[in-house]
């Protein structure tokens, strides 16, 4: 009896997490103009839009290039920031650690409000410079995580080892320290993308019509006009994250046999 | 570990000062702009600086005396920003109704006035012999003011200063803190509800049944949120799947109201939040050792008695530290709300982004983003203090 509700309880948890997801991915290939099942036949005309009309297609740039943007320049930060806290050399590690983890428990809305004061007193407003500061604000936590994590796992032998052949520090760190944290550092990156790409609320606040993205013009299309064209939309960006999502795993597994294989 | 030197000290500084700076700037310096403007008035003082200093010599008994009156003609004279003029004279009318014409007169006089200290206020408007004028005017000219702090709580000063409720037409803050805090609250129940037991089954299930119990949670975590929120909107519509479905076998005549109300955004909320919840229990109870509960059962325990007394304290750290995060996230949602609930289910970041986009009213948007920001953060604190790593669960 146990058993059988256990069962009923799992599969019924398991439909509730996957529904909602399976559900929306054919309606991207729906030939009706409404979102509603049975499909009367397969098309592909929403993709079509999608690439043709010029809000989505621009709004996929955008993404593309605010998306990009963060993504170097959070890296970029993280990667360093991640390699200054490595080892407990600085005092006050802890609280610095604890400041580049906030921006995501800020709630959205309460820095959106703050960016968007702060941007237009800057005069950076409804710009691209804008947009992608302060993507870049909220991807950083996730890339000096993940970096963390990956310097955490390299054994400080292997470097004692580089040094004590010679090696002066600079290419200890480039021949050594970063080939193995290369993997952490690629999935912030990668994590860092997939941030941008799923932001909206604080491009809500401080994105002109210029710089909507793809996750605000899904957000406003929902609130107006709902069209399959969403679901569309909605493929691409799982499809996209899936693929980010698998490289990420990938990266964490060749990690871990690197930090395996570098264990003495 | 060997201690650090000071080289490599200022080394580790020097990697770290890049990212410090860069959220020192664009991280806490707009929070603080934020809080600036939630507690900033500056409409008034900056047209009138020379009656926000005499003001400072009056104590608001009776008329002002000679000084205050000849710094307004002064003040008055000087002005030539209209826009500045306009702000300022549309802040005092809200206060005080029949300040625009007031102000109106007064300036044209002022101007007009050979020798601006010949000008005698009651003369060019006798209203200017009432007090209630004049103490609006002092209520306005300081710099900062808690009017925009007291109004997000739905209090307000009355004429001699005191605090008190603020008139219920404009009273509507407290009953959507109210509201923010049910919603989260419910939110964070249904999560308990369905993740804690479905995280004692991917505890004790082994090979494929974990790693599709766990891959279910994992994939809607990496899943874009608006997509998850379209896909809820898909499915609650009236025409949506499931209100499809139970019309085609029959349960239901009138497809049920599951958008647009509150019961559609705690579903959708609920669905966003799970993964937060189950895999803070999932992981405090993989270091429970797996024979505690046979043990427990050897010893006459049935499975209800075992679960009460075994399973489910053990388990407790884990449902505490996943509920402080589900209902901190739960407060400060805006997109599932906006997209799936109605008018009546709108939360405190709805406001504040109506504040904040619709009206440009800075103050009210950045007062009611403090309080939001500072129940955020204690909770943070809390939940840093529970959880060994303040790091969040997914990142």
């Amino acid at each position: 009896m146990l058993r059988v509700l256990q069962t009923l309880f799992g599969l019924l948890a398991v439909a509730f997490l996957m529904l909602p997801i399976l559900a929306i991915l054919p309606l991207a290939f729906t030939s009706s103009v409404f979102l509603t099942y049975p499909i009367p036949s397969w098309s592909l005309r929403w993709f079509e839009e999608l690439a043709t009309a010029d809000a989505w297609r621009m709004s996929i740039v955008n993404s593309l290039i605010v998306g990009a943007g963060a993504t170097v320049l959070s890296t970029l930060l993280g990667t360093l920031a991640a390699l200054g806290l490595r080892g407990r050399v600085l005092p006050l590690a802890g609280v610095f650690r604890t400041l580049f983890l906030l921006p995501m428990v800020v709630p959205a809305v309460v820095l959106g409000v703050g960016m968007q004061i702060f941007l237009a007193r800057l005069g950076l407003g409804s710009s691209y410079t804008g947009v992608i500061l302060a993507h870049t604000v909220l991807c950083v936590p996730f890339v000096v995580v993940s970096v963390s994590a990956s310097l955490q796992g390299i054994d400080p032998t292997v470097e004692r080892a580089a040094m004590s052949l010679g090696a002066p520090p600079a290419t200890v760190f480039r021949l050594v320290t970063l080939p193995l944290a290369l993997p952490g550092v690629v999935s912030g990156a990668v994590f860092a993308f997939a941030t941008s790409l799923d932001e909206v609320v604080i491009t809500l606040f401080v994105a002109g019509p210029n710089q909507r993205t793809l996750a605000r013009q899904m957000f406003s299309s929902i609130r107006e006009n709902i069209s399959p064209t969403v679901a569309a939309a909605a493929l691409l960006l799982i499809v996209g994250t899936l693929c980010l999502a698998g490289l990420a795993a990938l990266l964490r597994r060749r990690d871990k046999r690197l930090i395996a294989a570098s264990a003495p | 570990m060997s201690r650090a030197t000071a080289g490599e000290r200022s080394r580790a500084f020097l990697l770290v000062a890049p990212l410090l700076l860069f959220l020192a700037v664009f991280f806490l310096w707009p929070l603080g702009a934020m809080v600036t403007a939630a507690v900033s008035d500056e409409a008034v003082s900056t047209v009138m600086p020379r009656t926000a200093e005499a003001m400072a010599d009056w104590d608001g008994a009776g008329l002002p005396p000679q000084p205050v009156q000849r710094a307004l003609v002064e003040d008055l004279r000087a002005a030539d920003d209209q826009q500045a003029l306009g702000e300022a004279v549309r802040r005092l009318n809200s206060a005080v109704s029949g300040f625009r014409t007031l102000l109106t007169r007064t300036a044209g006089a002022a101007r007009d006035a050979a020798d601006p200290g010949a000008v005698s206020l009651p003369a060019v408007d006798p209203r200017w012999e009432q007090p209630r004028f004049w103490l609006a005017l002092k209520a306005a000219v300081p710099r900062y003011t808690d009017r925009n702090l007291l109004a997000a709580v739905d209090l307000r000063r009355d004429a001699d200063g005191a605090i008190v409720n603020a008139d219920p037409e404009a009273a509507a803050n407290r009953v959507i803190m109210a509201r923010t805090f049910l919603v989260a609250a419910t939110v964070t129940l249904a999560c308990a509800a369905i993740g804690l037991p479905y995280a004692m089954l991917a505890a004790a299930a082994t090979g494929w049944v974990r790693a599709a119990l766990l891959m279910a949670v994992l994939l809607p975590l990496w899943t874009s949120l608006l997509v998850r929120t379209a896909a809820w909107f898909i499915l609650l519509q009236n025409e949506g799947l499931i209100n499809g479905a139970l019309q085609a076998i029959g349960l239901i005549e009138e497809p049920l109201p599951l958008i647009f109300n509150r019961l559609g955004v705690v579903i959708a909320m609920t669905h966003v939040l799970l993964p937060f919840m189950v895999l803070p229990i999932y992981s405090v109870l993989l270091s429970v050792p797996r024979n505690l509960m046979p043990a427990a059962a050897s010893m006459g325990a049935g499975p209800l008695r075992a679960f009460w007394h075994v399973l489910l304290p053990l388990s407790l750290p884990g449902l505490l530290s996943g509920s402080l995060l589900v209902f901190m996230v739960a407060i400060g949602y805006y997109i599932t709300p906006a997209l799936v609930g109605g008018a009546g289910d709108q939360m405190i970041s709805s406001v504040i982004a109506f504040y904040a986009t619709g009206t440009a009213n800075w103050g009210m948007a950045g007062a009611l983003g403090l309080i939001l920001l500072t129940v955020t953060t204690l909770l943070y604190l809390v939940y840093g203090r529970l959880s060994r790593s303040p790091q969040l669960p997914g990142a």
